[in-house]
C-alpha cells in the first residue's frame, strides 16, 4: 500500500536509504545536507546498521566504501565541496567497481560559495566528479517523493552496474517540508536488487574477469572467497598490472558498462529516466529538472491559461542522459524549447550536444535564489 | 620444522616489487609468523595498505585484502571494521602514509580507539616516489626534496598515538624480527587501536642520500637511534631527544569503538536505556 508521509527531502533520502537494505552510512557534516545523516544516526542502529561521523569529507567516503567493499551497503551524503574533497576515493569506487550512493545536496559554489541557498551548479561534477576516464550514473530528484523513490533506485543501480551512484538533491527540496506519497514498501523490499556473486570453485573466482560492458562479480568479503581490491589498473583476479591491453580494455569496459548499456537499452533500468508533462500537444517545451521542475509545472499551467501551450520535459537521470528523447524533443520542438536551470548552463550544454543546435533560450540562475515561475513564464512568452 | 609461509602468501605474486635487503619483507614475514601465533582464519582477516612501497603489503598476503588510496588507510579499515566488527583487520602504511597525508586518520583512529592493528612503516622517507623528504625523515638528513639539507621538525609517530589515546603503542625495528614477531603478536590480542611504529631500512633511497647506502649501514644507523625502553628511561632528558625508545610504550584497557557501537544498537532497539555520560565513568 502506498504511505503518505510529512517530511523533508534529505530525510527521506535517508530513509530510503535504509529502504533499500542500507546497512552503514559514513559522513561528515555539511551544509544543507546534515540531515541525511541525522537520519542515519537515528534509524541505522534500529536496524542493526552502522553509523559513523567522521574525522573529514574524505574519511567519509573511504570508511563508506571500505564497508561496500566487504559486501554490506553503504552510503554517504555531503554537498559540493564535499563532493571536491571525495572525488579521489569516489575515483576508487569507479576502477575498482564498488557500489555507494552518494547524496549531493547541491549548494552554491564554487568553492564555500553560498553554503545555505541553492544551486544545481553540480551537475557537471556529477558527471565527472574525478580524474580520469568512466562514466557516472546520476539521478537527480524532482519532488519529495523522488528524494525517496530515486535514492531506492540509486541503491539498485549501484548494486547491479557495480559503481558509484550519485543521488542529486538541491538545498530547496532537500530541506522542503511536505506530504510525500512513497511506494508500498514490500513492493520496494521485492524490487531490492543485489550485487551478483560467484559460486563456483574459489580457485576459480576472478572478479574482473567478465566480458566487455559487464560489470565486476566481488563476491562478500570473509565468506571464503578472497580478493584483491586496488585502485591500480588490474587484471581478471583484481591484481595490479600495467599490460596495455588490459589497461584498454578496463577502461573501455568501465565506460561502455553504463553509456553503451544505456544506449542499447534506452536506459539502465525499467524505471522512468524522465517526466513528461502536457507535452503531448506542447507547441514550446520547457526543460527544467530538480526543484526547478516544480516552478516549472506552474509556469506550464500559467502558459496555459494564458494561451499558450507550453509542455514539461523534466529530465530524472541526468547521466547518462535520455538522449534519445532529448533527440526526439529537439525534432519536435525546433526552436520553441526554453532550458532553465540553477547554473551558467550545464545540462543546457547536454541538450545541445544531443540535438547538435542552440537555438533554444534559456534562463539561468547561479545567485543561490529559486527560479519563479512568472519569471519563466515571461521569458517564454518573449519567444513566443 | 621450518616455517611454512607459503600458506599465507599469494606464492603467484613472489617475488615481491621491494628493492633487495628491504626490510618491508621482514615485517611482512613478521606480521604472517604473528598471524600464524594467533591462529587467525585468513578467511576472516582484512588487510589494508595505501600507497607507497607499503602499499603492496597487502597484495601479497593471502586474505581479503584492499589496497587503496594515499593516506585513506584507516578510514577505510574503520569501515571495513566496523561494518564487520568480528573480522581481524591489519592496517599497513608507510610514514608518508599515515603521518603526512593520512595523518588525520592516524588522530582519529587512535581516538575511537577501534579495534584495528595499524603497522607503520617507517622508513624515514618517500621511497617509492625516489627520496623525498617524510614526517620522519631526521632534521639535517638529505633527501632530494631537501637538496640543501631537512630543517623540518622529525616527527614521534608513538608519542602522536599516544597523545590521541590509542590504548596500545609500541615501537620495534626490524633488525630484531623475534622479538618485532613478539610485539605484533600482542598488539594483535589487544582489543582495541593497536599502533605500531616499525622502524625499517630504505638504504636505496634514504641510504644513498645519506651515506648509507647498503642495508647493513642503514640497520646500523636504525641501532643507533633507538633503545629499550627501560635503558630509555634511564637516560637523561637530553641524551633521550637523541633516541628512540622501544618496546610497548602504552598498553591499557580501554572500551573499544565496536564494543561501545553495541551499546548504541541496544540503546535505539530499547534493550537498554539511553546511553548517558554516567556509562563512561564505568567504561560502557
Amino acid at each position: 500500500m502506498a504511505r503518505e508521509v510529512i517530511s523533508t527531502g534529505n530525510e527521506l533520502a535517508s530513509i530510503a536509504a535504509i529502504d533499500a537494505g542500507a546497512m552503514f552510512f559514513s559522513g561528515y557534516p555539511i551544509t544543507p545536507s546534515s540531515e541525511v545523516m541525522h537520519v542515519a544516526s537515528d534509524l541505522l542502529p534500529e536496524v542493526g546498521g552502522k553509523f559513523i561521523q567522521m574525522e573529514d569529507e574524505i574519511a567519509g567516503i573511504a570508511a563508506a566504501l571500505g564497508a561496500s567493499m566487504t559486501g554490506v551497503k553503504s552510503y554517504t551524503a555531503t554537498s559540493g565541496p564535499g563532493i571536491s574533497l571525495k572525488a579521489e576515493q569516489i575515483g576508487l569506487g569507479f576502477i575498482a567497481e564498488v557500489p555507494l550512493v552518494i547524496v549531493n545536496v547541491m549548494r552554491g559554489g564554487p568553492s564555500t560559495g553560498l553554503p545555505t541557498r541553492v544551486s544545481q551548479a553540480d551537475i557537471g561534477q556529477a558527471q565527472y566528479p574525478t580524474h580520469g576516464d568512466y562514466a557516472s550514473i546520476t539521478l537527480c530528484a524532482g519532488s519529495l517523493s523522488e528524494c525517496y523513490t530515486e535514492t531506492v533506485r540509486g541503491f539498485n543501480l549501484a548494486e547491479k552496474y557495480m559503481t558509484p551512484v550519485f543521488v542529486l538533491l538541491d538545498e530547496t527540496i532537500g530541506h522542503m517540508h511536505g506530504k510525500a506519497v512513497l511506494p508500498d514498501l514490500e513492493e520496494i523490499k521485492a524490487n531490492i536488487v543485489n550485487r551478483a556473486t560467484f559460486d563456483g570453485p574459489i580457485d576459480e573466482y576472478k572478479p574482473y574477469k567478465v566480458p566487455m560492458n559487464k560489470p565486476a562479480v566481488l563476491n562478500k568479503m570473509f565468506q571464503g572467497y578472497k580478493h584483491h581490491v586496488t585502485g591500480l589498473h588490474h587484471g581478471d583476479e583484481g591484481f595490479p598490472t600495467e599490460d596495455a591491453a588490459q589497461c584498454e580494455f578496463n577502461i573501455e569496459r568501465l565506460v561502455g558498462k553504463i553509456n553503451t548499456v544505456a544506449k542499447e537499452n534506452d536506459g539502465l533500468d525499467d524505471l522512468p529516466d524522465y517526466e513528461e508533462y502536457m507535452l503531448e500537444d506542447a507547441e514550446v517545451c520547457l526543460i527544467a529538472y530538480g526543484s526547478i521542475g516544480l516552478g516549472a509545472y506552474e509556469a506550464v499551467q500559467k502558459l496555459r491559461a494564458e494561451g499558450i501551450k507550453a509542455g514539461m520535459f523534466r529530465p530524472i537521470m541526468l547521466w547518462p542522459s535520455p538522449a534519445k528523447k532529448i533527440a526526439e524533443i529537439g525534432a519536435k520542438f525546433k526552436d520553441k524549447i526554453f532550458i532553465t536551470e540553477l547554473n551558467m548552463g550545464q545540462y543546457s550544454k547536454e541538450i545541445e550536444r544531443i540535438i547538435k543546435r542552440d537555438d533554444f533560450t534559456t534562463l539561468l540562475k547561479a545567485n543561490g535564489r529559486p527560479i519563479a515561475p512568472a519569471e519563466m513564464v515571461a521569458k517564454v512568452k518573449e519567444m513566443m | 620444522m621450518a616455517f611454512n609461509y607459503d600458506k599465507y602468501l599469494r606464492v603467484n605474486k613472489m617475488p615481491t616489487l621491494w628493492c633487495w635487503g628491504c626490510g618491508d619483507g621482514v615485517i611482512l614475514k613478521a606480521t604472517i609468523r604473528a598471524i600464524d601465533k594467533m591462529g587467525w582464519d585468513m578467511d576472516n582477516v582484512c588487510v589494508v595498505s595505501g600507497i607507497g612501497c607499503s602499499g603492496r603489503f597487502s597484495s601479497y598476503i593471502n586474505c581479503n585484502t584492499i589496497h587503496t588510496t594515499h593516506g585513506r588507510t584507516v578510514a577505510y579499515a574503520t569501515g571495513v571494521k566496523l561494518a564487520n566488527p568480528s573480522v581481524n583487520v591489519i592496517v599497513v602504511a608507510g610514514d608518508g602514509d599515515g603521518l603526512a597525508i593520512g595523518g588525520n586518520h592516524t588522530i582519529h583512529g587512535c581516538r575511537r580507539n577501534i579495534d584495528l592493528n595499524f603497522i607503520l612503516i617507517n622508513n624515514f622517507i618517500y621511497g617509492l616516489t625516489n627520496s623525498q623528504t617524510s614526517p620522519t625523515t631526521p632534521q639535517g638528513m638529505w633527501s632530494v626534496s631537501a637538496q640543501n639539507g631537512n630543517i623540518d621538525p622529525t616527527f614521534n609517530a608513538c608519542n602522536l598515538a599516544i597523545g590521541a589515546g590509542a590504548s596500545f603503542v609500541a615501537r620495534e625495528t626490524m633488525i630484531d624480527p623475534k622479538k618485532l614477531e613478539k610485539i605484533l603478536v600482542k598488539g594483535f590480542s589487544h582489543r582495541g587501536f593497536s599502533f605500531f611504529d616499525i622502524m625499517s631500512n630504505c638504504h636505496i633511497n634514504l641510504g644513498r642520500k645519506n651515506k648509507m647506502a647498503n642495508a647493513m649501514e642503514n640497520l646500523a644507523w636504525i641501532d643507533s637511534i633507538t633503545t629499550p625502553l627501560k635503558k630509555w628511561e634511564a637516560l637523561s632528558p637530553e641524551e633521550q631527544l637523541n633516541k628512540f625508545p622501544t618496546g610497548v610504550l602504552r598498553e591499557v584497557e580501554q572500551a573499544e569503538y565496536c564494543d561501545m557501537y553495541d551499546q548504541v544498537i541496544a540503546a535505539a532497539q530499547g534493550k537498554r536505556g539511553k546511553i548517558t555520560q554516567a556509562d563512561f565513568a564505568k567504561k560502557i
